[in-house]
């Protein structure tokens, strides 16, 4: 991977840096003239974003607010006329017991995807890596990256069918005189549940990054391994996991940043079958309050509370991945 | 017999280099035993799905469920399902939107990766940087929501495309394969009198099919399988995409789907057997399609990772 890398940098670094040092002499009004088709083939996309990521940023305003939809004539308009209420919203969430819950389910919920979903794909990549029939090999990754591109609408349905009341094991185990199989209502197994399908639909497809890191690994330091001694797992520990170990650092920024995002369409579906409290999650906890309830000032407080702390998430996780040497998502 | 020994050389193993030790018989025996369980566990489902969908129902009905052991075949479910009403309008939703988003998105993300493809153009950076930094944040799903409605797009299809056409990272991938393509290419072209959109049309993209296939699946994918949007910004229920009549019919237990219900109610049709039905008609386009993009999966997301 970083030979890749290394190879289109050393393609472009004189042409790039011929053109930085002109940037600079050249006029604006000449640049312009010669960018201006590259601006306009850019701009649709900047427009879009502007609208749909930036725009919205500032509706965040009504979080402060005692914001009623229906006082004036649309959605935007009802907020200058909305009352201010300053942090009410926020200090409402401190008392709030449905809000703890949902952010102690996000939490447990993280923690329980770190443990158990993590390490599956950097397991799944070592045994396929290992496996040397190339055909054999395709076949596996095209069946394991499969699932991927199903709906979460299809996998919670799989998953109904096979482990719910009306299910197959649950019809199997009552044609032998026991009833009353359903992991899919169960409350306290849902947690568990919840990591098997994330497993099911997603570890197969977590796998392609570290294939990509594992070939490039050369060839040489397993054969000098060998040949000072190193069995098989030695190999693997001594230099299979280092090669792997900045794709994994990278993942993990990239997961605790994204913490307070446990999944939310698969929560939103099983929200029937198991109840809110055990599948209440923060984002889900959101569009309850808001868009079922009508409580829009209140959900976007615990919106924008979700969104702060995300963003702080980020940064943190980067930071620590510099301090450890780490690249982490973005370069110092 | 050509064939034959044609296949037989393709499944053999290539040459173990000689510094490695062969695989202990038990280690052998684990890791297949290892892989075909995971096989199994992707396919087994899929394939009780398929065959509960075309059984008859006096199988459904005699096996009590869902059927492992295929006896004897229909398409009932399927000519009943496609033969006109809510299923056939939600799969001609769904086949609509997919595709006018499909191309939206691809021509959006297409022009900006080679907009962005030249270090040093007039605001490059900038552009750059709106871009990745939508990447870091969200603006929520409220304030989007209040905004989709003051723009009027709710109970249009618009509002199953706009809010989610542009996938930063799609657009990263693409403008890393874009800069890999050597620069003397376009400059000859340049030089000869060409536009950039010339340039984009008749070099670029004839030379990056494989990462176009790819990003375009990932776009597919993407509004196919959507159903949240749907959820909550249309009301008609003559409107909705297949995901979200599969959500009623499975998730909500409604026993069949409008129209077939008096089928249902004389024994006619299984209402199971109608369910996987749908489900197969959901799941059959991804299931085909991305075997055929696959070779170029682990390019798409290298590039993606290594200049992402």
């Amino acid at each position: 991977m970083a030979a890749v890398s290394a190879a289109a940098a050393k393609d472009r670094v004189p042409r790039r840096t011929s053109r930085a040092g002109k940037a600079g002499k050249v006029p604006f009004r000449i640049r312009l003239r010669r960018d201006r088709a590259l601006i306009l083939m850019t701009l649709p996309v900047i427009v879009l974003l502007l609208l749909f990521n930036y725009v919205p940023l500032l509706g965040n305003v009504v979080a402060f607010q005692e914001y009623d939809p229906y006082v004036a004539g649309n959605g935007t308009t009802a907020i200058f006329h909305s009352p201010w209420v300053g942090v009410e919203q926020f200090s409402r969430m401190l008392d709030d017991p449905l809000f703890w819950s949902a952010t102690k389910n996000t939490i447990v919920l993280f923690v329980l995807q770190l443990v158990f979903f993590f390490p599956v794909p950097i397991a799944l990549a070592l045994v396929i890596n290992s496996v040397i029939r190339p055909r054999v090999r395709a076949v596996a990754q095209a069946i394991m990256y499969l699932p991927h591109f199903f709906s979460w609408v299809l996998v919670v349905t799989v998953f109904q069918q096979i482990l719910g009341g009306a299910g197959i094991i649950a019809q199997t185990l009552e044609k032998h005189g026991w009833s009353g199989f359903d992991l899919m209502t169960d409350a306290d197994l849902f947690k568990f549940l919840v990591i098997g399908q994330a497993v099911w639909k997603d570890a197969g497809w977590g796998i392609i990054v570290f294939l990509a890191a594992l070939s490039a690994v050369s060839t040489d330091l397993y054969e000098a391994a060998a040949m000072d001694g190193a069995g098989r797992w030695r190999r693997m520990w001594h230099v299979t996991l280092p090669a792997l170990r900045p794709v994994i650092a990278l993942l993990l920024v990239l997961r605790v940043g994204d913490a307070l995002s446990v999944g939310f369409e698969q929560f939103l579906l099983q929200r029937y079958a198991v109840g809110a409290g055990a599948s209440e999650v923060l984002d889900t906890y959101v569009w309850n309050m808001g868009i079922q309830n009508g409580d829009f000032s209140y959900a976007a407080a615990v919106g924008l509370v979700k969104g702060v702390i995300g963003v702080c998430l980020v940064l943190g996780a980067n930071k620590v991945a510099h301090l450890l040497g780490e690249q982490g998502v973005y370069q110092k | 017999m050509s064939l034959n020994t044609q296949l037989i050389r393709s499944l053999k193993a290539p040459a173990r280099p000689v510094w490695e030790e062969p695989p202990s018989k038990a280690g052998l025996t684990a890791k297949t035993g290892f892989v075909m369980l995971c096989c199994l566990g992707v396919l087994g489902p899929l394939w009780i799905v398929i065959v509960t969908s075309l059984s008859p129902k006096p199988v459904i009905d005699q096996v009590g469920g869902l059927v492992v052991i295929p006896q004897g075949i229909t398409f009932v479910n399927y000519t009943e399902l496609l033969s006109g009403g809510q299923v056939s309008r939600a799969i001609m939703v769904s086949v609509g939107v997919t595709l006018v988003g499909t191309l939206f998105s691809m021509a959006v993300s297409v022009l900006a990766a080679y907009g962005l493809s030249r270090p040093g153009s007039l605001g490059h950076r900038f552009f750059l940087m709106t871009m990745m930094a939508t990447m870091f944040f969200g603006a929520g799903l409220i304030p989007t929501y209040l905004l989709v409605q003051s723009l009027g797009l709710t109970d249009t299809y618009l509002s199953l495309i706009l809010p989610s056409a542009v996938s930063v990272f799609n657009i990263l991938v693409l403008r890393a394969f874009f800069m890999g393509i050597s620069p003397e290419l376009p400059e000859s072209a340049r030089i000869d009198g060409a536009s950039d959109l010339r340039i984009l049309l008749t070099i670029i993209m004839p030379l990056s099919r494989a990462v176009l296939a790819v990003i375009s699946l990932f776009y597919a994918v993407g509004y196919w399988s959507a159903w949240f949007n749907a959820s909550i910004y249309l009301t008609d229920q003559q409107m909705m995409p297949l995901q979200n009549v599969l959500i009623q019919l499975v998730q909500k237990n409604t026993e069949a789907p409008t129209g077939l219900q008096q089928a249902v109610r004389t024994g006619q049709l299984s209402a199971l057997g109608l369910q996987m039905a749908v489900m197969v008609l959901a799941l059959i386009p991804v299931a085909v399609a991305s075997p055929f993009v696959q070779r170029h999966f682990k390019k798409g997301m290298l590039t993606g990772a290594v200049k992402g």
